[in-house]
C-alpha cells in the first residue's frame, strides 16, 4: 500500500476523458458573428425581393455560402464578409433574372455605405431583451403562443402542453415548430428598435 | 395580420425541418435513435446544418430572455410584463379546469423521503421501481399518471426503473434533469457537485433551463461529473461501478482512494469524524474495502499497516504521523 503513485492508471484515465460541451469554432463563430447581423442582411435583402418567402430563401443561400467559405478559414471581421457574400449573390441573380429591376443594383450600392457600419442592434438586444421577448411571443398566431407560453416559460413538456390545450400531440407539435422559426425570424431578421 | 407578421412567419422548408427537430428535441421523449436520426440529417446539407443553429440560438436567447422574468419582479419588470402576466394567468385558469383544482398546488402526492447519517432506505413504486436512498440525504418523489418524478435534494441514491416510455422517470438535481430510458443509475450530489453514472440501460442528461448546451446521452459505464460550470464524461468498468455501489451493501469500497478522500467518504455515514491531520499523511493512497458504519476497523487498519498515529476521541478519529 504506501505512497504508491500509481502513473499507469492516471493515464489511462485522462485519455478517457472528454469535454462534453464541445462545440465547434464554426457554429461558435456563425452564431455570435453571423446570426446578429441578419436584421441587416434582411433589409438588404429585401429591396430586391418580390415577397418574404423569397427573403428566407436569400438569406439561406447567403448562410450557406458564408459556411462554405469560412470552412477552411473563419473570415475576420465577419460583418463585411456576410455582405460581399450577400452582394455578389444579389448582382448574381440580377444578372440571370432579367425580370429584375435595375433599381435593385442601384440599391444595392447605396445601401454599401451602411454595411461598414457596426450595426446598434446587439447593445439594443442586450438593453430590452425582455421587452423583445415580449412584443415577439405576442405577435405569434394566438394557439402557438399558447404552446410557446407554456412550454418555454412554464417549462411544460410536448405532452402536457397538449392535456393543458386539449389538442392533439402533432398539433402541439406544429405550434411549437412555428414558434421557434417565428421567434428566430422577430428576434434575428428585424430591426430591434423599430417602432411599431 | 401585418406585413411584419407575414414576415415573421415566413420560412424556407429546411427552416420548418429544423424547426420541427428543435421542437422534437426540446419537447418530446428523445431517445438514442432520435440523436442519430438528428445528426444524420444535420449531415446531409449546410443547409440543414445552419437552419438548425440559427433556431437552436434563437431558442436559447428566448430561455435567457424567459430567465430574466424569474427574479422577484420588481417595479420595473413588473410593469414591463402586464401581457404575460395575463398569459400566465389564463394558463393557470386553463390548468386548473384541465386537471382540477387539488393537483395543482404542488402535488400533494409527493413523498418526502429523509435518511440519517449512517442511514439507508430503499422505496418501491407501485409499478416496481426502486429507489436506494444513501446516507444522509434528502429525496421528494412524486408518482401519478401524469408521469414520474424525484427530486435529489441532498445526498446520494440509486435508481433502478422500470421503463414506461409513456411516463419517463425523471430526476431533477437543482437545474439538471436526467430522464431515464429504461435504467438503472447512481445518482449523487456533494454541494455543488453532481455525479450521475449509469449501471444499465440509457438516460438522457440535460438541464430545462436550457444551461447544458445539448442534452448528454448517457450508456452503461458512463459516468458524468457535473460541476456547474464543466461537466466531465468518464467511463468505469462495471467493477468500478460495483464497488461504487457497496453502500447499498453497507460497504465502502477503495481502490488507490487517497486517505483524504476515504476519510471524507467515511464521514459522510457517521457523527465520529476521521480527521487527517497533515497534508502528507492525506495523500497516501490506501485500497480495501470496509464496513461504512465501522471507523474503528477503519482506523485500526490504518495503524497496522500503514504505522500510523490514531488517537480516538468523543466525536473524531484524528490519524496523523
Amino acid at each position: 500500500m504506501a505512497e504508491t503513485p500509481d502513473n499507469s492508471r492516471e493515464s489511462a484515465e485522462r485519455r478517457d476523458f472528454d469535454v462534453v460541451e464541445a462545440s465547434s469554432a464554426l457554429k461558435t463563430w456563425f452564431v455570435r458573428e453571423v446570426l446578429p447581423l441578419e436584421a441587416v442582411l434582411m433589409q438588404y435583402l429585401q429591396h430586391s425581393c418580390r415577397d418574404h418567402a423569397e427573403a428566407a430563401d436569400l438569406r439561406q443561400e447567403v448562410y450557406i455560402r458564408v459556411y462554405e467559405a469560412s470552412k477552411k478559414q473563419i473570415p475576420h471581421p465577419a460583418r463585411p464578409f456576410v455582405f460581399t457574400v450577400a452582394r455578389n449573390l444579389l448582382i448574381n441573380r440580377v444578372r440571370r433574372e432579367r425580370i429584375v429591376a435595375i433599381e435593385s443594383v442601384v440599391d444595392l450600392d447605396a445601401l454599401d455605405v451602411a454595411i461598414d457600419e457596426p450595426g446598434p442592434e446587439r447593445a439594443t438586444i442586450a438593453r430590452d431583451e425582455l421587452r423583445r421577448l415580449q412584443l415577439a411571443i405576442d405577435r405569434l398566431p394566438p394557439r402557438c403562443r399558447e404552446a410557446v407560453v407554456l412550454g418555454r416559460i412554464e417549462g411544460l413538456s410536448g405532452q402536457e402542453i397538449a392535456q393543458r390545450m386539449g389538442i392533439s400531440e402533432p398539433t402541439v407539435s406544429k405550434h411549437l415548430a412555428t414558434g421557434m422559426y417565428a421567434l428566430a425570424n422577430i428576434l434575428y431578421g428585424e430591426k430591434s428598435e423599430k417602432k411599431k | 395580420m401585418s406585413a411584419e407578421d407575414m414576415a415573421a412567419l415566413a420560412a424556407t422548408d429546411t427552416d420548418k425541418q429544423a424547426a420541427d427537430w428543435l421542437q422534437r428535441r426540446h419537447f418530446w421523449a428523445w431517445r438514442e435513435e432520435d440523436q442519430k436520426a438528428l445528426e444524420g440529417w444535420l449531415e446531409q446539407s449546410p443547409a440543414h446544418e445552419i437552419a438548425y443553429w440559427r433556431l437552436e440560438a434563437a431558442w436559447k436567447d428566448t430561455q435567457r430572455m424567459a430567465a430574466l422574468q424569474r427574479p422577484v419582479p420588481r417595479r420595473s419588470a413588473a410593469q414591463l410584463w402586464p401581457r404575460f402576466a395575463a398569459i400566465a394567468v389564463c394558463a393557470a385558469i386553463a390548468i386548473i379546469v384541465a386537471v382540477g383544482w387539488p393537483s395543482f398546488f404542488e402535488h400533494p402526492e409527493t413523498h418526502l423521503v429523509v435518511t440519517g447519517l449512517g442511514e439507508r432506505k430503499t422505496i418501491t413504486l407501485a409499478d416496481g421501481s426502486k429507489v436506494e436512498l444513501n446516507t444522509n440525504s434528502t429525496l421528494r418523489i412524486v408518482a401519478n399518471a401524469d408521469g414520474r418524478k424525484a427530486w435529489l435534494d441532498r445526498g446520494e441514491a440509486f435508481f433502478d426503473i422500470v421503463h414506461d416510455s409513456r411516463h419517463p422517470f425523471v430526476v431533477m438535481v437543482g437545474n439538471r434533469r436526467i430522464t431515464d430510458l429504461g435504467t438503472k443509475f447512481l445518482v449523487r450530489r456533494d454541494h455543488d457537485k453532481l455525479s450521475v453514472a449509469l449501471v444499465e440501460g440509457s438516460a438522457r442528461f440535460d438541464a430545462p433551463d436550457g444551461s447544458v448546451m445539448s442534452p448528454v446521452f448517457l450508456k452503461p459505464g458512463d459516468v458524468l461529473q457535473d460541476k456547474g460550470h464543466a461537466i466531465i464524461a468518464t467511463r468505469k468498468t462495471s467493477v468500478e461501478l460495483k464497488d461504487d455501489l457497496g453502500w447499498r451493501r453497507g460497504l465502502l469500497v477503495f481502490k488507490h482512494a487517497t486517505l483524504a478522500d476515504a476519510a471524507a467518504e467515511f464521514n459522510r455515514y457517521n457523527a465520529n469524524k476521521v480527521v487527517i491531520a497533515d497534508a502528507q499523511t492525506a495523500r497516501i493512497t490506501i485500497g480495501g474495502t470496509f464496513q461504512s458504519n465501522n471507523v474503528s476497523v477503519f482506523a485500526d487498519a490504518v495503524r497496522d499497516l500503514l504505522g500510523l498515529r490514531v488517537q480516538v476521541r468523543k466525536d473524531e478519529t484524528v490519524i496523523s504521523r
